[in-house]
């Protein structure tokens, strides 16, 4: 392996020592004074470059972290007018009224955690599921040209999840999904709260449900590059004393790959909980928080992107910065989790 | 029942589970692009790409939105790919094993995913607050920053695939560090790059919440970077939640357009990094 750290300057010294070489044999075919003051201006002049070329790259890469802390002292900043108002009553009141200027983000966050649930709960098994599908199960022709349209379907903005949510699957489980669900579970008591009320087409579970859609080649490519990491050796061994394909999944591959597993679906649940325009189609956009998950909610991103450019006076703004803050916090933690877990079955690796 | 028949039935079971999964999920994905395709053909003419946007109850197009699209993405590209690449640089080059680099890395990859209307709220309160408008200038400093971690990890992992053993015979030829870099690494390294490029046009040509307070939108034709600027995404986003069949028809056009612009990308991406894989 070729080490930069200390071989640059190796590497470096034995550059100027072969130069010095090369300038004494040069020195010695055409001794004139001139050549050599050319000679030295030249490797000074490289030496210059080399210098400033070296430091220009280690400020771009100072920068990256700037814009990080950029992004956080900016947000906090921005939010102060409504972390003095409010304090940490903040984050438990359930009030959004801008007319008398008094705002709470608990509808808000409950909205983002539970579409991110409902997302999970779909998007795991099904991603999971897919990926298992595409490491032991699919026939060998079939496995490129399906991976690779998963990836590809990752790369889809989500705007266009959003405006086939709000055209195609909301009308479809207003009159479809939806009624039957209410019908389904009214007479069992926990369930019978959580499909109340009148199939609207739009709410928490539809926004969830699209979420769970947008995630999934997340989850599924993810988990089929950590699936394929397993030596193949071991599944070879399993095999051979008999165990059954899910026997091998279940026993060797998934013990082998859990952390990488647990990694990736926490990218996606990163994903999820800061995903906006999916989201802010089908969601509704009210403040409260309800029992039901067919009522209309609201998400901390559907907030920003519905109210912010319509957000009249210093403390509607500032409120709004300050859900963007909570939002950054949240996904900060579930991504740093995620990169950690991720960065543990790279190790695993080299 | 016995032990083996037990453990066939589980297996069996546990596989069939696993097909109807992949038949559920890769379902949904197909469905989405149907509808994209056919609810989006129906629209498409070449007035779309020669009329502006049109107020409700009229024909139109959207060459405003396409042109503040392909402007703000340029920009954006032109500031977040040179920035990106030198990072990228430090980490594979100069540091390649210094702290700096880690932390670097660890938080570009935090970046990469984070929430891109938090992205927006940013650049407001740097550039859109202090100058008392919208502009297109800031909407591009927007998708500059969503470029940038896209830049950083594709040039680290590309530059990091280059052998060692070039880079030592360069510099027994003598050859400076910083023509190492340019004239060998780079070169060797070159179809990777453009896919990073190439990646991150894709990632913010479909961005829409960075764009919502910070180029926000345009009727008209503009090319005036100091005024708002109307974009595919923020276009199709006002058009698709309006009550107004011909603007709702003309957001499901704008959406087919984006994706394929996405998917074209994409995949001229995977094809060059493709080739790459082979020649190595």
């Amino acid at each position: 392996m070729f080490s930069i750290e200390p071989s640059r300057r190796s590497a470096n010294g034995a550059g100027e020592e072969a130069g010095s070489k090369m300038s004494e044999i040069v020195l010695q075919q055409a001794a004139s004074p001139s050549a050599t003051a050319d000679r030295s201006r030249a490797l000074g002049r490289m030496a210059l470059v080399d210098g400033i070329f070296r430091e220009v790259t280690r400020a771009a890469a100072v920068i990256v972290l700037v814009i990080l802390s950029g992004v956080i002292l900016s947000l906090v900043h921005g939010s102060w007018p409504a972390m003095k108002a409010f304090g940490f009553g903040f984050l438990v009141s359930q009030s959004w009224n801008p007319v008398t200027e008094n705002f709470g983000a608990l509808p808000a966050i409950y909205g983002t955690i539970m579409t991110s649930l409902i997302a999970m709960l779909i998007a795991v098994p099904v991603g999971l599921g897919i990926a298992i599908f595409l490491t032991e199960l699919c026939p060998y022709v079939f496995r490129r040209p399906i991976g690779t349209a998963i990836e590809l379907l990752a790369g889809i903005p989500s705007i266009i999840y959003g405006i086939w949510g709000l055209f195609v699957l909301a009308p479809f489980l207003q009159t479809h999904v939806q009624p039957a669900l209410i019908e389904a579970f009214g007479d069992i008591p926990v369930f019978s709260m959580l499909f109340a009320g009148p199939p609207y087409g739009i709410g928490m579970l539809t926004a969830g449900f699209i979420l769970a859609i947008m995630v999934l080649p997340f989850i599924a490519s993810i988990s089929r590059d950590v699936f394929e990491t397993v030596p193949p050796v071991l599944k070879e061994a399993a095999t051979g004393v008999g165990c059954t394909t899910w026997e091998v999944t279940r026993y060797v591959v998934m013990p082998y790959t859990r952390v990488g597993v647990i990694g990736g679906v926490m990218l996606g649940l990163g994903r999820a909980l800061g995903e906006t325009m999916a989201v802010t189609f089908v969601i509704g956009n009210a403040h409260k928080i309800s029992g039901s998950l067919l009522a209309p909610g609201t998400t901390i991103s559907a907030t920003i992107a519905n109210e912010f450019t319509e957000a009249v006076g210093d403390l509607y703004t500032s409120a709004l910065i300050e859900l963007g803050l909570i939002l950054f916090f949240i996904t900060f933690i579930v991504l740093a989790i995620a990169r950690y877990m991720l960065m543990r079955i790279e190790q695993k690796l080299a | 029942m016995s032990l083996y028949a037990y453990r066939r039935s589980a297996n069996s079971i546990a596989t069939t589970l696993c097909w109807a999964a992949a038949i559920f999920g890769l379902a949904w994905l197909f469905l989405i692009l149907l509808a994209l395709v056919y609810e989006g053909v129906r629209g498409l003419s070449p007035a779309v790409f020669a009329e502006m946007t049109p107020p409700p109850g009229s024909a139109g197009g959207l060459l405003n939105a396409i042109a503040g699209s392909l402007v703000m993405t340029v920009i954006g590209v032109a500031i977040g790919t040179p920035l990106g690449m030198l990072a990228g640089t430090y980490m594979a080059e100069y540091g390649r094993y210094s702290k700096l680099t880690t932390v670097v890395r660890f938080i570009n990859d935090i970046l990469l995913s984070a929430p891109s209307i938090v992205v927006g709220l940013f650049v407001y309160t740097i550039l859109v607050h202090p100058m008392g408008h919208f502009s297109a200038i800031s909407g591009a400093v927007a998708l500059a920053l969503l470029v940038v971690p896209v830049v950083v990890r594709t040039t680290e992992d590309m530059l990091l695939l280059v052998p060692g053993s070039i880079r030592e015979a360069a510099s027994a030829l003598g050859a400076p560090r910083s023509h190492v870099v340019g004239k060998v690494a780079y070169r060797a390294a070159k179809a990777g790059l453009i896919t990073g490029v190439l990646l991150a046009v894709a990632r913010v040509s479909g961005e829409t919440a960075p764009l919502l307070f910070t180029a926000l939108n345009n009727q008209f034709w503009s090319t005036d970077l100091a005024a708002p600027m109307a974009s595919l995404p923020v276009v199709i986003f006002q058009f698709a939640l309006s009550p107004y069949k011909d603007w709702q028809q003309l957001a499901w056009t704008g959406a087919l357009l984006i994706t394929i612009a996405v998917l074209a990308l994409s995949i001229a991406a995977r094809t060059l990094s493709a080739g790459r894989r082979k020649s190595k």
